[in-house]
């Protein structure tokens, strides 16, 4: 176990210069110069500007220097707000993001997990048509639609009652998060849904759940401690790749809700060319989601005796 | 339907967890607070390096220049008390006994300090050339000559003299602008490279200070009680509680009386208009036209292609059809109404000879330029933003133009830096673009297309241009000032140098308690210094 | 061993009619394609995603809109507004303007008039101004303003003997308050308001131009034409809304299925190339994907659509298509390599193997044919996922660029006026909707019919 866990976190650095490398090169290939203003500035000025931030340096030397300062935890210098460190901004931002998204995953496995139960209990009775049209509406609206008429509906009712419910947007207290977490969560917890449905329909079958309700046990019993549990073994399994998915949604709902996180950072910094940001957020980023990536294995082979790591 | 079910489960959550939002609302009299939105996070709060106007319009309510505008955009004092301009120079006497926020005494090194820090080729300011009409100070952003050699001295500590580079008679407004504030030396240097990072990073001089910074989350603006007029100072609090770009989700919360004001785009004023809202009408002074490329080998350098695409552009259908926001004008000269002239104003005074749309001219200078040209059809590229307005204009202008001259217009939007990467590089036929004043006089726009202009992106040159405004840059005589702006103005259009579009107007919506919020074209905007807080029945 | 004797066996009947095979033999295909036949939902989904396909392909050539004209005479109408429109005569500038005939003796001014025909080309408003005022502010609103705010403030008129104004900008048929508020030199205001009704109209010159009649029609001023019909009504720009979703549907459909379809490719030659190989270059060519995979989906693509730049004129469709190949075939590469590691282990393949079957033949009848069902089926799974993107994309300005629509356009665009003319969010939003369903129950249906280990108990 040990040596596995060496060998993947070994793995993961090489993918982590392999992303870095990768987005050094993209960067470079962008066309405009990121010090260019609205007002146009002097040759002498974009000079002192290029040199300040290393620019006027070969590529390789950058690429170099990138590589060693990142070596180093350091991505250097925000291009658009000069007196801040890249390390600062994703320092902020990425707590933000990270919030919003465990929230929205715990949503969407919660909501996944008992709609897909209910919806299996209740088969095609009420409750079970109205998750369906819940997970239909999940799996086919896209998420910025979803933020902006959801953000309009929070004003109706909010002015309907004359009071605040829940804040429009912002971010602050949890009470900020809550719609936004819902908004981004409900394509996966429809997803969810729909795997749990499938799956605790298939145990519903299985022999030992017969056995189980030959044997006498109470009805309640064999739904929580036989049914429920290893139905929920296969939505455990795709939580991991659903983070990909909800970080894509953050952008738009950072946008929308105007929540300080990275994709919100990101989406700004390339409007600014903001070079140092783009290509630190990219990098720690891809990191985080590599990082992500060995834990979840690790913990496959942890809690399932089934998997063997080679 | 999965609303209900989503509500349901939020009721849930939100009985749970016992929070409510901790935000007090729009207005608050007990506390003197008001609560506003930021477009975005201030990138810059150095004076000297700020170039963006929400750096700027913070800057405003925290900093003070020399002079400053009042609600009339009038120019009033600032830390200086009283001031004489010449043709050569201008001295300033400074208020003696004020301070800074930090308890440090203002005086006239540190408009010396700041002064010189911008101009500093190490600074790379890219608004240093908003000192240039200071003795020396090109010469040294240029590397030419040492910073210590600009033009300006403070002779004591409370009189300061400043030797100017031509006649500038609005020297004073330029006093009010951002780059000229003061900043302390012994602070700045103690902040060792992070002067402006976070609130602690500065020390303030102006009306309000920077209580609490949340990187991207907020800004929090309290009373400066070292400011030597606080007194007309009513609110203890300007809240900056969201930074927000998104116009919906801005009125939603405006809606929701979170924000004391909003912005309105032509999408939203049923809404407001529904809702009754107080609806309010600013003039951002800003002047948008169509630039023209007019290098050697573009098409657009020919005569009659250019008069084509004049005699079809209706300024007026843009603004009454495209833009549709009361409050923008139709655009007919570079020199926008609200300028001001020798007495008057300068377009009442120099009215622009009216262009007049008319297909039919078009069609035959079309023809013209086919047969010089030598082409059986032409194509041009237009370059824009990608912005939802600037996406609206340039799908217009290809429609239209296919549709009376039959010219195809290749549409090239790009994100912003691109966009300006290829104005700089010319790459372009037409581009959507505007100009917004720097300080209050005509030459901000006057001099744009002189041939020596780095921001005449288009490289119009007419030795005419460059004489009327040479004549004006070396007077101070308001009269053949305007005179020669006025000429300026003609020959732009008989030149069809560019084509005028619109002189751009914005509508926003204020909260019924919230008065004397000041709106101006030049200088930070909008200026809550000296807002107050009503007493309404609702 | 014991002795059985011969006796104890006995002939058994044979009845070999219970051996015949009943039902025809179907083989791998037609079973499938049974299995589909037969499910209701996943045949109701094949229907729809063809009839998008149709539609895409053929509608905006049948449909006698263009998705790029405009009409700024009819801009964001919803499909149930009223298309009848009085012809007037052309606009010319107002010229003979009133002269101040009665001063108002309220303190407000008064009598607010429209001069002529009120209509969506032009209102002209006359009123008694005040003596005393120094300017008028001309506002307009759609609801009664009572003792409210007068609305959206259109313009000032600078004089004490000020008495008209014209109202030109974005008019709709509908009731209008107008008001206009004096203000005086010490700074007070007084109002009066007036409601007045606006008649749709056009000018002869006006209709023409916008293709509405013909150029030799015998219309004269005071008749009435009706506007063209657009069945989902037009967008900001007048353009027709079906027109545009047609042409969208092509692009949001064209990406959403070529896209998958040349990164599957590039997948299944990657995939079967790392499987066939296996040992080192196998590895190696896999740990390249996992490096590919490890990217940041979302921050590449904007990052590709940045660094390949769109041209003037261009679609950026071809950009976009490059980025999405780029980033997308490991999955498909990993999952086929998968499965031909898995199907050569299968015993039927030793035994078709030791029954002399030939490589190719081995390759043709088994592996393809094995592998088919599941590259089918994450085919289904890719396409909404994929239109999805590129709507996402479109959505934050990132996407194809205007004019051509695309529905993720469309919404942005749609979003913005949602409450007033929510027919611009709806429609496309309506259209994202149903395809990405339809594509997903269409992968259901096709998982429960080609592969049987994947089959959901649904």
């Amino acid at each position: 176990m040990a040596w596995y866990t060496v060998k993947r976190l070994i793995q993961g650095i090489i993918t982590v210069w392999f992303i870095a490398t990768a987005t050094f090169w993209a960067m470079h290939q962008v066309p405009g110069d990121p010090f260019i203003g609205e007002k146009a500035v002097s040759p002498e000025v974009e000079a002192n500007l290029k040199a300040r931030w290393g620019l006027d340096k070969p590529p390789l030397e950058q690429y170099w220097i990138f590589m060693r300062n990142m070596g180093q935890g350091d991505f250097g210098i925000s291009f658009a707000q000069e007196s801040r460190s890249v390390n600062d901004i994703i320092l902020e931002r990425f707590p933000v993001s990270a919030i919003l998204g465990i929230l929205a995953i715990v949503f969407a496995g919660l909501g996944g997990v008992l709609y897909g139960a209910l919806t299996a209990l209740y088969r095609n009775q009420w409750p079970d048509v109205l998750i369906i049209l819940l997970v239909i509406i999940g799996i086919s609206v896209p998420s910025f639609v979803f933020a902006s008429v959801g953000q309009l509906v929070l004003v109706i009712i909010n002015q309907i009652l004359g009071f605040n419910v829940l804040p429009v947007a912002g971010w602050g207290d949890i009470s900020h998060m809550l719609i936004p977490a819902l908004v981004l969560g409900l394509g996966t917890m429809a997803f969810l849904t729909r795997l749990m449905r499938s799956s605790m329909l298939e145990i519903v079958s299985a022999d030992f759940i017969r056995t189980a309700r030959s044997k006498g046990v109470p009805s309640a019993q064999v739904f929580s401690r036989h049914q429920l549990r290893n139905a929920v073994l296969p939505v455990i399994t795709v939580l991991g790749p659903s983070v990909a998915s909800i970080t894509t949604g953050g952008f738009v709902v950072e946008n929308i809700f105007g929540i300080p996180g990275l994709g919100q950072s990101f989406v700004l910094a390339v409007q600014q060319s903001d070079y140092g940001v783009i290509m630190g957020t990219t990098v720690f980023y891809g990191a985080f989601l590599v990082l992500m990536v060995i834990i979840v294995d690790l913990l496959y082979a942890w809690i399932d005796p089934r998997v063997r790591l080679e | 339907m999965g609303f209900v079910v989503l509500l349901f489960l939020l009721g849930q959550v939100n009985q749970c967890t016992g929070m409510r939002s901790s935000s007090i609302g729009a207005v608050d009299a007990a506390s003197g607070t008001i609560t506003l939105n930021l477009a975005q996070e201030p990138p810059q709060l150095d004076s000297t390096k700020a170039t963006d106007q929400v750096s700027g319009m913070v800057l405003g309510h925290v900093m003070e220049g020399l002079l400053r505008y009042d609600a009339n955009d009038d120019l009033v004092e600032g830390v200086a008390e009283s001031w004489s301009v010449t043709d050569t120079e201008a001295n300033f006497k400074l208020k003696q006994n004020l301070l800074w926020s930090n308890g440090t005494p203002i005086t006239a090194h540190d408009f010396v300090f700041a002064w010189r820090k911008a101009v500093d080729p190490m600074t790379a300011s890219q608004y240093a050339f908003i000192l240039f009409f200071i003795e020396n100070a090109r010469e040294i952003t240029s590397g030419d000559m040492p910073v210590e050699s600009l033009g300006v001295t403070a002779v004591d500590d409370y009189t300061l003299n400043v030797r100017l580079r031509e006649p500038t008679p609005f020297f004073l407004s330029l006093t009010a602008f951002p780059t000229y504030f003061p900043i302390n030396q012994a602070f700045y240097e103690s902040r060792d490279g992070r002067y402006g990072a976070n609130a602690e990073d500065l020390i303030y001089n102006g009306p309000f200070t920077i209580s609490q910074w949340v990187h991207n989350a907020n800004v929090r603006l309290e009373k400066n009680e070292n400011y030597w007029n606080k007194e007309a100072v009513h609110l203890n609090v300007i809240d900056f509680a969201y930074i927000l770009s998104d116009a919906n989700a801005i009125i939603n919360l405006f809606e929701s009386g979170d924000i004391a004001q909003a912005g309105l785009n032509v999408e939203l004023v049923d809404r407001a208009l529904r809702n009754r809202w107080d609806i309010r009408q600013h003039v951002d002074g800003s002047v948008f036209f169509i630039e023209i490329n007019h290098r050697e080998e573009r098409l657009t350098r020919n005569y009659n292609l250019r008069k084509a695409l004049q005699y079809v552009n209706d300024p007026s259908e843009l603004v009454n059809k495209v833009i549709k926001l009361p409050g923008n004008l139709p655009g007919e000269s570079i020199f926008p109404v609200w300028l001001k002239g020798v007495n008057g104003k300068f377009r009442e005074e120099f009215p622009a000879k009216p262009l007049m749309t008319n297909n039919d001219k078009a069609r035959e200078h079309y023809a013209l330029a086919l047969e010089e040209l030598g082409l059986d059809k032409i194509t041009l590229v237009m370059l824009s933003g990608d912005n939802p307005s600037a996406n609206k204009q340039s799908e217009y202008y290809q429609s239209k133009y296919a549709k009376e001259l039959g010219l195809e217009l290749k549409l090239d939007r790009q994100i912003f830096k691109q966009r300006l990467q290829k104005m700089t590089d010319g790459d372009f036929d037409l581009v959507l673009a505007g100009w917004g004043p720097d300080y209050a006089d005509a030459l901000t726009f006057g001099d744009l297309f002189t041939s020596w202009n780095e921001n005449n992106r288009g490289r119009y040159a007419s030795p005419e241009v460059d004489r009327q405004v040479d004549i004006a840059k070396n007077s101070s005589d308001a009269k053949v000032r305007m005179e020669a702006f006025a000429r300026v103005q003609d020959i732009l259009n008989e030149d069809v140098a560019i084509l005028m579009n619109y002189e751009r107007g914005s509508l926003y919506v204020v909260h019924d308690r919230l008065e004397n919020v000041a709106r101006r074209s030049v200088g930070p905007d909008p200026d809550y210094a000296f807002a107050r807080i009503v007493d309404k029945e609702s | 061993m014991s002795d059985i004797g011969t006796y104890s066996f006995k002939r058994a009947q044979v009845d070999l009619d219970r051996e015949e095979i009943s039902r025809p033999s179907l083989s791998y295909w037609q079973d499938a394609w049974y299995r589909i036949r037969t499910n209701r939902r996943t045949l109701a989904s094949l229907f729809i995603v063809v009839f998008m396909v149709v539609v895409a392909a053929f509608g905006p050539m049948l449909w006698h809109f263009e998705y790029d004209t405009q009409d700024l005479n009819q801009t964001s109408k919803p499909p149930w507004a009223s298309r009848a429109m009085t012809v007037i005569e052309p606009y010319t500038p107002w010229v003979d303007r009133p002269v101040v005939e009665r001063w108002s003796d309220t303190g407000a001014p008064a009598d607010i008039q429209a001069i002529g025909f009120p209509s969506i080309e032009f209102v002209r408003l006359t009123w008694a101004p005040v003596q005393g005022a120094t300017r008028y502010t001309i506002y307009r609103t759609i609801v009664d303003p009572e003792d409210g705010p007068l609305g959206l403030p259109l313009g000032n008129v600078i004089g004490e003997s000020e008495n008209t104004y014209e109202d030109r900008i974005d008019l709709e048929q509908r009731t209008y308050w107008y008001s206009v508020e004096a203000t005086f030199a010490d700074g007070s205001t007084t109002s009066t308001t007036q409601s007045l009704d606006v008649a749709a109209a056009a000018t002869l010159d006006g209709a023409i131009e916008s293709g509405w009649i013909e150029a030799d029609s015998d219309l004269q001023p005071g008749d009435t034409l009706k506007t063209p019909w657009h069945p989902l009504g037009t967008d900001y720009l007048g353009r027709d809304m079906l027109a545009r979703l047609m042409k969208g549907a092509q692009i949001s459909l064209f990406i959403g299925i070529v896209a998958p379809l040349l990164f599957i490719l590039l997948g299944v030659v990657y995939g079967s190339f790392a499987g066939f190989l296996g040992g080192k270059v196998d590895s190696l060519l896999m740990r390249f994907a996992d490096f590919v995979v490890a990217l940041p989906f979302l921050l590449f693509m904007i990052l590709f659509k940045l660094v390949f730049g769109i041209g003037a004129g261009e679609s950026g469709i071809l950009p976009m298509l490059v980025a999405l190949v780029l980033l997308s075939w490991p999955a498909a590469a990993r999952l086929v390599r998968g499965q031909i590691l898995q199907i050569r282990e299968e015993g039927y393949i030793d035994a078709s193997r030791l029954l002399g079957t030939k490589t190719t033949r081995l390759i043709l009848r088994h592996m393809i044919p094995n592998t088919m069902g599941v590259i089918l089926v994450t085919f289904t799974f890719a396409v909404p996922s994929t239109i999805f993107t590129e709507a996402f994309l479109s959505f934050i300005g990132m996407g194809v660029e205007p004019p051509i629509p695309s529905w993720g356009s469309m919404c942005n665009d749609g979003r913005k006026t949602m409450e007033t003319t929510p027919h611009e969010l709806i429609f496309p939003a309506i259209f994202i909707s149903i395809t990405v369903l339809a594509f997903n129950i269409l992968g259901d249906g096709l998982r429960d019919a080609l592969d049987a280990r994947m089959r959901s108990t649904e």
